[in-house]
């Protein structure tokens, strides 16, 4: 989101799903949608039955890579290496948008100076991609009429994943992909909601609607609406939040609906401060492990079934979740639960129903204005931006960018110089082994929600290991291992995965 | 778009061009019959159901697939018509279990077909039902042949290509490559082929299990629409509810995100709502000693 809001000034998809349908070159870029997106896939497969182009990036020749035109297997952590390159490639074949550069980006020269080392040999070197699939699938995206480019974890979840992002801002922008039907960037948000989190200001520098958390206009509206005064700094990030519980800075966490004692990369460190705080409050559908260390569990409710509301989909969809089912006899609204707490706290919070709640944010974010839960219901969800009550915008955004009049195209978008930064983790003699996590299609995340259910598919826990290195190190199919890395290990079973090559193992995301 | 007139049971309407007979008719005609018919799959025109008559036209023409045409003259109920469709429920019937199969009763009372008439000689495609994974169950006793689980699981959805038709004439059947298990074959149980169904040859495991103990009660289900609560697609789903129980998952076919398709999370991950839900709020003194 920080990137998209970088350079475009709004943090989300530029596109629709429908929009898909429409290219004729589909890039998935760290993104094994087939898997983790399965009905977004069927978008885009749309469009590959049509004729459209697919390309697929990503280390592991995963079931995504398996319906595209060419898969493009680079090492991992190389994504800006690659973005650098196949913008130097668009520059020197003289597929440059030069019309939409000049007109609606900043920043040109100093970018186009920037990638100019990295050559097609280059560029092959560091990312391990052939030159040829290089230069084919840079070609085919600045020479589309209508090119999606999608990513997912592969691109975000990275030390470096801002830059990822820009990297791929900037081929966009390079070739004019962005603001049109059909051309766009499409971020696939990894949880349900993820966006809608952001919208609602669950960021740390960020209120309602993206409104800056800094800007004392902004404030001013909230302090108004809410009578109390908002902090007028920024917060913390989830790493920053570790941070500070190392350094005795944060001593109480409330923890509503996420696992971090098991999704946390580094689990024991995480485990150890969430141990040593004062007070751990943990919200939750079921005992996870993070609730089994909390001072207080308070049991909720399914968001999507159990209680009424709103999410916003990968595509800005508001979209209406409606309760179904009466939670366990313990188990409470969440939202119920929050009021109590804030009015236990001194506070005088009453809503008559969710509805109100929402009514709340759209005089507060003008984003979301024109969405009244009736509309929600009559249109089937609503694509932000929706300032009006009584009009749609286009279902892409940035339109603005290709606008001849200079007052509406508004502020330039910037190229961004972004360069090649390694793994944070190298690779050496005692660890020569990189790892990199997949989601398989039947299981999720830390798998409280899809540990539940029979899949036949399910394969277990297991580190999955290229065939040549399973020959190199005389493994078996299923034989126990220990992996180890700088902080810890796991046992498991390997399981033989041809979709990986050599110096490249995958556990499952849940491990 | 052209608009296209044309005059259906006697009726002067317009269509636009493209369209079928069946969709010029609208909610109007709900009573041209249809069974291999789908929102959301390319008509496969297989069950010769919803034949109607068109004047000049030879045969009767399948009003599913059929495009309307210029003064085109449709007549969607005639002696002709009639006759037909009773001979369809009658061999379909005969041959098939219809009995989860929705308006068969109804319409076999309108057309006047009998389907035990031909009695016990008349061969049928009874069969064991088909258990062999958790999440859904086939009982190609029930199955006739429409074509709609093949197509979702192939290209117009899924992609999968798991099943297709083998066999010719009265031994067609849908089939695994080689007839293997499911579990052996490239299924993915995102379950589009039990969406599209229309016989009930193909329902959920939970489902089958409820009818076969007679806990099954569709009347006492309510249907609420929400979305998925996996990944950051946000799929409108139908959960089926009974005595405050999730028992079916389905997805509305005019979604314009899913056009009615799941996948294996969203369709049949919804247990974990449901089971190991017991927590008590706590305050445990020894969390933080």
């Amino acid at each position: 989101m920080v990137g998209l809001a970088t350079v475009f000034g709004a943090g989300g998809g530029t596109s629709s799903y429908d929009e898909a349908e429409a290219a004729d070159v589909i890039v998935m870029w760290g993104s094994n949608a087939r898997n983790a997106h399965p009905i977004f896939f069927q978008h885009v497969l749309k469009a590959v039955n049509k004729g459209a182009k697919l390309y697929v990036i990503d280390p592991r020749r995963s079931e995504t890579a398996q319906f595209a035109d060419r898969w493009l297997g680079l090492h991992v952590g190389t994504d800006i290496a690659l973005s650098n390159t196949i913008a130097r490639e668009i520059i020197h074949s003289g597929f440059a948008c030069e019309d939409f550069i000049g007109r609606a980006t900043s920043g040109y020269d100093e970018y186009a100076a920037s990638v100019e080392q990295w050559t097609l040999e280059r560029g092959s070197e560091v990312t391990g991609v052939p030159a040829d699939a290089i230069r084919e699938l840079a070609h085919a995206y600045a020479k589309a009429d209508a090119a999606q480019l999608c990513w997912t974890l592969g691109i975000t979840e990275h030390h470096n994943g801002v830059d990822n992002v820009l990297g791929l801002c900037n081929l966009a922008l390079l070739t004019g992909q962005v603001g049109r039907y059909g051309a766009g960037l499409s971020p696939l948000r990894g949880q349900n909601n993820v966006q809608g989190g952001g919208d609602m200001g669950a960021l740390p520098n960020k209120l309602p609607g993206f409104q800056d958390v800094t800007d004392n206009d902004a404030r001013a509206k909230f302090d108004t609406e809410w009578g109390v005064t908002v902090p007028p700094d920024n917060g913390w990030h989830l790493t920053q939040m570790f941070d500070a519980m190392e350094r005795g800075d944060l001593r109480s966490v409330f923890v509503i609906g996420e696992n971090p004692a098991q999704s946390e990369a580094d689990v024991s460190r995480a485990v150890h401060l969430l141990e040593s705080l004062d007070h751990l409050v943990v919200l939750d559908i079921h005992l996870t492990k993070t609730a089994e260390l909390a001072d207080v569990v308070l049991p909720g409710s399914a968001s999507w079934c159990e209680s009424d509301g709103t999410v916003t989909n990968s595509e800005r969809r508001v979209q209406r979740v409606r309760k179904a089912l009466n939670p366990p006899d313990d188990a409470r609204d969440d939202i119920e639960i929050l009021l109590d707490i804030a009015n236990r706290l001194g506070h005088d919070w009453s809503y008559a129903n969710h509805e109100e709640i929402w009514n709340e944010l759209r005089r507060l974010s003008p984003m979301h204005a024109g969405m009244s839960w009736a509309r929600l219901e009559d249109l089937g969800g609503i694509q932000w931006p929706c300032p009006s009550d009584d009009s749609l915008e286009p279902p892409y955004l940035h339109g603005r960018l290709w606008a001849d009049d200079s007052a509406e195209r508004g502020r330039p978008a910037p190229f961004s110089v972004v360069h090649d930064e390694p793994p944070v983790e190298a690779l050496d003699d005692d660890y020569p082994l990189r790892l990199t996590t997949g989601r398989r299609l039947d299981s999720y995340n830390t798998g409280v929600q899809s540990g539940a259910y029979r899949s036949p598919n399910r394969l277990g826990e297991t580190i999955d290991v290229s065939p040549e290195d399973a020959d190199a190190l005389d493994l078996s199919d299923g034989e126990l291992v220990r992996v180890s890395s700088r902080r810890g290990g796991v046992d498991a079973p390997i399981r033989i995965d041809p979709a990986l090559r050599s110096g490249l193992i995958s556990p499952t995301k849940s491990m | 778009m052209t608009e296209i007139s044309l005059n259906i049971d006697g009726e002067n309407v317009t269509a636009e061009e493209g369209t079928t007979i069946l969709q010029a008719c609208g909610g109007k005609s709900g009573d041209i019959p249809t069974l291999c018919y789908g929102d959301t799959i390319t008509p496969k025109n297989a069950c010769r159901l919803c034949m109607v008559e068109v004047e000049g036209s030879r045969t009767l023409v399948p009003a599913c697939s059929r495009p309307v045409e210029p003064d085109m003259v449709v007549k969607t109920r005639s002696d002709r018509v009639d006759h037909a469709r009773k001979m369809v429920l009658e061999f379909l019937g005969s041959s098939v279990d219809l009995s989860l199969t929705e308006n068969v009763t109804e319409w076999n009372a309108e057309y006047g077909a009998d389907p035990e008439r031909y009695g016990d000689a008349a061969a049928t495609v009874t069969q064991p039902v088909k258990v062999d994974n958790d999440l859904y169950v086939r009982d190609y006793s029930k199955c006739i042949l429409c074509y709609q689980c093949v197509d979702a699981c192939g290209e117009q959805w899924q992609n999968s290509f798991v099943i297709e038709i083998a066999g010719r004439g009265f031994e067609s059947h849908v089939s695994t490559e080689n007839d293997v298990a499911l579990t052996d074959s490239a299924c993915v149980y995102c379950g589009n082929c039990i969406q599209v169904c229309p016989t009930g040859a193909l329902i959920p495991t939970s489902e089958y299990e409820m009818r076969a103990a007679g806990t099954w009660d569709e009347d006492a289900q309510e249907t609420t629409n929400t979305i998925c609560a996996f990944c950051g697609v946000g799929c409108g789903l139908t959960l089926h509810v009974q005595d405050n129980t999730i028992v079916k998952v389905t997805s509305p076919e005019d979604n314009a995100i899913t056009h009615g398709n799941l996948c294996i999370k969203g369709r049949f991950g919804f247990t974990h709502v449901q089971d190991g839900r017991t927590i008590p709020p706590t305050a445990d003194p020894e969390a933080h000693p």
